[in-house]
Parts: C-alpha cells; sequence; structure tokens
C-alpha cells in the first residue's frame, strides 16, 4: 500500500516536472523607454535573467545594466557572442554593457557556461 | 561568500568524517558522538558552503529554468534531510555523502575558475601591449602625450627602445623595428622613409618620425583585439547540439533519478535508503557542466594562441569548414611570389631599350611598368622626352621619340610588328623561363626585348610542400599567360594551374572547384576580396597595417605562406580538441548515469553519491585542463619555425 502511494507521488511528480519545465510559460520582457537618446534597461541576475528578453530601439546608443544577486560561478560572466562582450560580472556590482544598436535583428546572450539564456531583440 | 571560503569550510568539516570511513574498516575507530557529530558537522556544510546551490537553483526554478546548481541542490538536501529521517527511526544514514559531494562539487569549482581565467587572458595580454603615451612634434617641439590625444596626422618620434604608439608611415630616420607581438614574425624588420610601421611595436636601433594614419579603434592591435574578441566569444555550429542538450538535460536527469528510485524501491523492494542513494547519485553524477565548458574553453585558447602567431581566426565556424578542406586555391602575384616584378634580362642594347621603354612607361602604373622605371633608376639611364602618346589598347603603349614611332608591349604586338628569327628564339627560352616578355619597337620593328619576373618568395616552396604533405591539393589562379603561370608552379610544386583567368572571373572558378570538395582560397585580400568570400575558406594575407578584415576567415598578420599550413594545422588541432572534450564530456554522462542507476548492480558494480561527486568534478576539470593544454600542444605541421 505504501509502495502504491509512494509510486503515484513519483509518477506526479515526473508529470509536475515535464509541465514545469517544459511546458509554455511566459517569458519576462521588457522593451525599454527611450530618454535623451539613451535607453538603459537593468537586469537581474538570480537563477536566470529578468527579464529574459529585451527589446531595444533601432540606432538609439543602448545600455544593459546587468546585476548579479546570483552566487552561483555559472552566472559569473554574460556572454553576447554577435557583439564580441564577454563581461565578468562580479557579485552585487551592477555592470554596464553597451549594445551598438546599428543593425537590427534578434541576438542571443547567454552565461558564461551557456546554461542560461536571454534573447536581445533590435527593431 | 567566495568558492574558496566555501570550500575550505567544507573540506575542514568534511575531513573528520572521511577519517571515519577510511579509519573504521581498518582499526574500527568511530567518530566520538556518532550520528549525532554527523548531524552537527554536515549541518555546517550544508548551511554555509550548500546554501548558495539552493538559492540559486530556487531561483531558477521559479523562472522555470534548471541549472547544474538544481542537481547539486536537490541531490545533497535529498541525502541530508533523509539521513535525519533515517536517524531517527534507526535506519542507515549517509550525512557524509552530502557534505563530501559538496566539498568535491566546490572544489571542481574552485580550479575550474582559476583555468577559465587562464584560458581567457589571451585578450588582455593583446590590449596591455598598446603604448600609453607618445612623443609628439607639435610646433616644432616635442611633447609628451596620453596615447589617447594622438590624431591623424601628427608627426612622432620614435627612440630606441621605445613602444611605436600608433599605426603610420615613417618620413624621416630609419630603423630596424621588433613587430613580433603583432606579427609573430620573429626577426626584426629594416624600416626606411615610407615605410609603414604598426603601434604598439616595438623599434630597436634608430630614431625616426612618423606621420600617425590610424589612431585608436582603427589601429591594426585595436582591430586585432575585437577580431580575437568575437573569435573568442563566437559559437561553433557543434555547440548547437549542446545547447539542444543543456536546455533539457537536468529535468530529463530528475525524471531518470526518480524512476530509478521508483524502480529500486517499488519494483525491486530494496530498501528505502538503498533507492535513494541509487537516485541521489543519478543527480550528482550529471552534471552538464563539462558539456557547456567543452567549445567555449578550447574556442578561447585556440583562437589566443593564434593571435600571438598572427594567425586571426574569425569564429568557431571557420575551425569546423577548415577540417574538411581538400583543396588550397592560390592568388598568384603578391601570394606565391613577391609581388615585386623586376628586369631580369634585356635583348639588345640595354641603355637604348629601357631608355626607350622608360620613356614610354613613364605615366604608368603597370606593375611591370614600375619595373622598367626602376630598372632605368637603377642604371642611371637617359630617358628620352616622348610625344603625341598613345594608349594600343590591349596591347602596349605608342608615341613618338626623336621624330620616330616608338612602341611597347605584349605578344599581340607581334601581329603587325617585325621580328627577326634571333629575337623569337629568345622569347621562347625567356617565356620558359617564367619570364613575361615585353616588346621594345621602333617603325615597324621590334628591337629588344625586355624579360621581367616576379620571384617566387623564398618560403613559398616549403609552404606548398607542407600543405601537399597534408594530402591538399594545390591550384594557382592568374591572370598571367600559361607559360610564365606553369614556370612559377614548377618551381613551388603547385598541382595545378588556371592561367589567363580575369579577376573578375576567379570567384567563378573558386564555385567550380567547390564542385569537387571544399575549397580554400589564399589570396591578398584587397583585390581577392570576391574570391575569398566564395571559397569555403577565405584566407587573407595581410601585408602592412592594412589587413582586410572582412573578407577573409582566416587572416595571417604576416606576408608569410608558411602561415597557411600553420593556421590549418592550429584550426585542426584546436577542431579536434573540442571533439574530444565534447566526446569525453558525453561519454561520461552516458556512462556514469547507467552506472549510477543501479543497472549493474548484479555485477558489484556501483557508484556511490560521493564518488559521482568526485567524478563530476573531475570531468570539467579534464575539459577545461584539456583546453588549456591546447596552449601547448606541438601543432603537425612540416614548418620549422626559428
Amino acid at each position: 500500500m505504501v509502495k502504491m502511494i509512494v509510486l503515484i507521488v513519483g509518477l506526479l511528480l515526473i508529470g509536475f516536472i515535464i509541465w514545469w519545465f517544459f511546458g509554455k510559460h511566459k517569458i519576462d520582457t521588457t522593451t525599454a523607454a527611450v530618454q535623451h537618446n539613451q535607453q538603459t534597461i537593468n537586469i537581474e541576475v538570480k537563477g536566470g535573467y529578468s527579464p529574459e528578453r529585451v527589446v531595444l530601439k533601432k540606432g538609439v546608443p543602448a545600455v544593459l545594466n546587468f546585476n548579479r544577486k546570483d552566487s552561483s560561478s555559472c552566472l559569473d560572466r554574460v556572454v553576447f557572442p554577435d557583439f564580441g562582450i564577454n563581461q565578468e560580472l562580479p557579485q552585487n556590482q551592477p555592470q554596464t554593457v553597451k549594445i551598438d544598436t546599428s543593425k537590427p535583428g534578434t541576438y542571443q546572450w547567454a552565461c558564461g557556461m551557456d546554461m542560461f539564456h536571454g534573447e536581445l531583440i533590435i527593431k | 561568500m567566495k568558492i574558496v571560503t566555501r570550500f575550505w569550510i567544507s573540506l575542514i568539516f568534511s575531513l573528520p568524517m572521511l577519517l571515519e570511513m577510511l579509519l573504521m574498516p581498518l582499526t574500527g575507530w568511530m567518530l566520538p558522538g556518532g550520528q549525532w557529530t554527523m548531524l552537527i558537522l554536515t549541518t555546517v556544510v550544508m548551511v554555509i558552503s550548500a546554501r548558495p546551490f539552493i538559492q540559486s537553483a530556487v531561483a531558477s526554478f521559479k523562472k522555470h529554468h534548471s541549472n547544474m546548481d538544481t542537481l547539486v541542490a536537490i541531490g545533497t538536501a535529498t541525502a541530508y534531510f533523509f539521513s535525519i529521517y533515517a536517524m531517527f527511526n534507526h535506519q542507515a544514514v549517509f550525512f557524509e555523502s552530502a557534505a563530501f559531494v559538496i566539498t568535491f562539487v566546490l572544489l571542481g569549482q574552485v580550479f575550474e575558475e582559476k583555468m577559465r581565467h587562464n584560458a581567457s587572458n589571451a585578450i588582455e595580454k593583446l590590449v596591455d601591449l598598446q603604448a600609453k603615451e607618445a612623443e609628439v612634434i607639435r610646433n616644432g617641439q616635442v611633447i609628451r602625450v596620453p596615447i589617447t590625444e594622438v590624431v591623424k596626422g601628427d608627426l612622432l618620434r620614435v627612440k630606441p627602445g621605445q613602444k611605436i604608439a600608433v599605426d603610420g608611415v615613417i618620413t624621416d630616420g630609419n630603423s630596424t623595428i621588433d613587430e613580433s607581438m603583432v606579427t609573430g614574425e620573429s626577426m626584426p624588420v629594416e624600416k626606411k622613409a615610407g615605410d609603414h610601421v604598426i603601434g604598439s611595436t616595438i623599434n630597436s636601433t634608430g630614431t625616426f618620425t612618423f606621420e600617425a594614419e590610424k589612431v585608436g579603434n582603427d589601429t591594426m592591435l585595436a582591430q586585432i583585439v575585437d577580431l580575437v574578441k568575437k573569435a573568442q566569444n563566437s559559437h561553433a555550429p557543434i555547440q548547437n547540439l549542446t545547447d539542444k542538450v543543456s536546455d533539457v538535460f537536468v529535468p530529463v536527469v530528475l525524471i531518470i533519478a526518480i524512476a530509478t528510485f521508483l524502480i529500486w524501491y517499488v519494483f525491486l523492494g530494496a530498501a528505502l535508503g538503498q533507492a535513494l542513494i541509487f537516485a541521489v547519485s543519478v543527480v550528482v553524477i550529471a552534471c552538464p557542466c563539462a558539456l557547456g565548458l567543452a567549445t567555449p574553453t578550447a574556442l578561447m585558447v585556440g583562437t589566443g594562441r593564434g593571435a600571438k602567431m598572427g594567425i586571426l581566426i574569425k569564429n568557431g565556424e571557420v575551425l569546423e569548414e577548415v577540417n574538411d578542406i581538400q583543396t588550397v586555391v592560390f592568388d598568384k602575384t603578391g601570394t606565391i611570389t613577391v609581388g615585386k616584378p623586376k628586369v631580369t634580362d634585356v635583348i639588345g642594347d640595354q641603355a637604348k631599350i629601357i631608355g626607350l621603354a622608360a620613356g614610354l612607361e613613364t605615366s604608368s602604373e603597370h606593375p611591370l611598368a614600375t619595373a622598367i622605371l626602376d630598372q632605368a633608376q637603377a642604371l642611371e639611364i637617359n630617358v628620352p622626352q616622348v610625344t603625341n602618346f598613345k594608349a594600343l589598347e590591349g596591347r602596349g603603349v605608342e608615341a613618338v621619340v626623336n621624330g620616330q614611332r616608338a612602341f611597347v608591349g605584349n605578344q599581340r604586338l607581334l601581329t603587325d610588328s617585325e621580328i627577326n628569327s634571333q629575337l623569337k628564339a629568345e622569347i621562347t627560352r625567356l617565356q620558359n623561363e617564367a619570364k613575361t616578355v615585353v616588346f621594345v619597337g621602333l617603325g615597324n620593328e621590334i628591337i629588344g626585348l625586355i624579360a621581367i619576373q616576379d620571384t617566387p618568395k623564398t618560403t613559398s616552396k616549403e609552404a606548398i610542400a607542407a600543405l601537399k604533405a597534408r594530402g591538399l591539393k594545390t591550384v594557382m589562379l592568374t591572370g598571367d599567360n600559361q607559360h610564365v603561370a606553369q614556370a612559377i608552379a614548377d618551381q613551388v610544386g603547385i598541382d595545378e594551374v588556371i592561367a589567363d583567368v580575369l579577376p573578375s572571373d576567379k570567384a567563378a572558378h573558386v564555385a567550380e572547384l567547390k564542385a569537387h570538395g571544399k575549397v580554400a582560397f589564399v589570396g591578398d585580400g584587397i583585390n581577392d576580396a570576391p574570391a575569398l568570400t566564395a571559397a569555403d575558406v577565405g584566407i587573407a594575407m595581410g601585408s602592412g597595417t592594412d589587413i582586410a578584415i572582412e573578407s577573409g576567415g582566416i587572416i595571417l598578420v604576416k606576408n608569410d605562406l608558411r602561415d597557411v599550413d600553420l593556421a590549418l594545422a592550429l584550426s585542426k588541432k584546436t577542431f579536434n580538441r573540442i571533439r574530444l572534450n565534447l566526446f569525453w564530456a558525453f561519454v561520461y554522462n552516458v556512462l556514469g548515469i547507467p552506472v549510477a542507476t543501479g543497472v549493474f548492480y548484479t555485477f558489484g558494480l556501483i557508484l556511490s553519491p560521493e564518488f559521482a561527486g568526485l567524478a563530476m568534478a573531475l570531468s570539467s576539470l579534464s575539459v577545461v585542463t584539456s583546453s588549456v593544454l591546447l596552449n601547448k600542444a606541438k601543432l603537425s605541421s612540416k614548418i620549422v619555425r626559428a
């Protein structure tokens, strides 16, 4: 009887994992507001990036402020392969990343180990 | 708290338990206080060293993400809390598993952090090369200014031993310059007025003045730094697989772990503790770190090493393409040859022939004309005045000299001029020697011949031989005629010659060759841009400060053909290292997970959580170490560098 309960709980847990990680969930998106010909977005780094999708306006100088609150060494760098940026993120010290917004498109960024991803849209 | 501190705390509090584990079977020694001591020690480790793992796991869980921290946190927390439950129910405990796993994982991270730093410092070294100050001549005065204040057009003075601040052209003085830090060329280079100098190289013997041409982000060093940065962080296509894997990996491992537990406990009737141990081992061994580190670290070290040798590899994609190259196509002029044709023979009255030709070619910028003018200057020959200058379309030029029609040009002039049989024989002889023949005539008769030759670089033969030893087919593409091209090809050992190609058709010929396998094109990058782009791998050779960064996949800073082979060797080595890293990372997981689930239990092969933790730490460490060792790895190339 105990074993039956354990089995059912286990299977339910598997179902939950599939739904939680593979199901469709809303992505935290922020669109930059332009002020004084400058757009800024603050990104909190804690177990991933929030916001995770950033929308920038083409042609306006942009900065992304990354603030790592997570102590995991997984997240200690942020890499934008398309821009040649590989910025170290010391814990609790906000770091500024300048983005060249001259070319519209969708770009990816990732942590140093390519485990966490974020998306940058320039339009 | 720093990872190192967390590691030491966790090690110190785990040691007593390790001691007991080792000593108990031999001497029967037990930890004073038994399970209670273990509980206290492990609690310290969990609260101080393991807490960040748990925090990170929770934070990413909330975002529907998972990472290695998820696995470490779930694995150790399960072991810890089950042990507390077991302690009060008088079952076997495994506190030490939780503590050891944390210690090993942190040990791995400490080393990994060090190694990752080593792998990425090539760029910092490059940036450090930059001069900080410069001596600028303003209003006749030499003043020292920070490098940021140097502008285009400034005159700068450089004394022996000083760093050249920016890129420019020497206006006065001469010296020998050590350019090794930028080009990788170990021999100092002689420079005189009119020659280009590269910023950040070191002046050794003389004092000279030069005019700044490129400053700030336009200097060659700045461009190299930019290129290497992009290359180091680029994405290799081979990574696409790991990207896909890493997205689903952790949840899949969790599912496997739960399934493992259920099968052992529910279906095979194992004890609760035993079934949990199997599940925890699965979770711990499966950390995908090694997988994620395999490609970027190798790419970083490989491209960084290349930059030191003056070989700039643009991105990870190029590395992969190089691996399948079957044919290497070369441009002739300036790539295989020196690119500065010289007069080698004059048939007829030397002073008269050269003088006449020089007079006619004075205003021409054709490389052959330059060779003739240089020769006239060298021999101090009087150049006669010419009038009624006229270009003969596709054949040469004509003009009136001393009231008589004179002409200079190529073979096509033969159709409407007279030539004696002795000269005719000479033409064939010269052409067979790979010389381009220029015809000089007066009236309707050809009175002399000038043979001009562009000699192969001294290193070309060795370079081609090295590529052939690699099993590659070598092809030469040139606008020159078949005779001359074939003769040069024979001198350096090229397999196939495609001659009489118009510059605009080069790309088409490269595309044709691509039908028989992947093609690399080697050219000087300035006028070969279409062919460089058309090839699977474009290798642009630089000269001076003009490196054509846009057109090539690989850029050779030095104008030395031997670097082609070195570039191929380095690319292959780096790509193979990536493959090796990925292979081990995969094998480790593919083998480790089944063992951890207890599939081989009947053969007595099981993996305890602490060994799983150690194995995981070692796998990340071994991948990063293997990448860093790429800096020292021997390149399999026939080229021997002084």
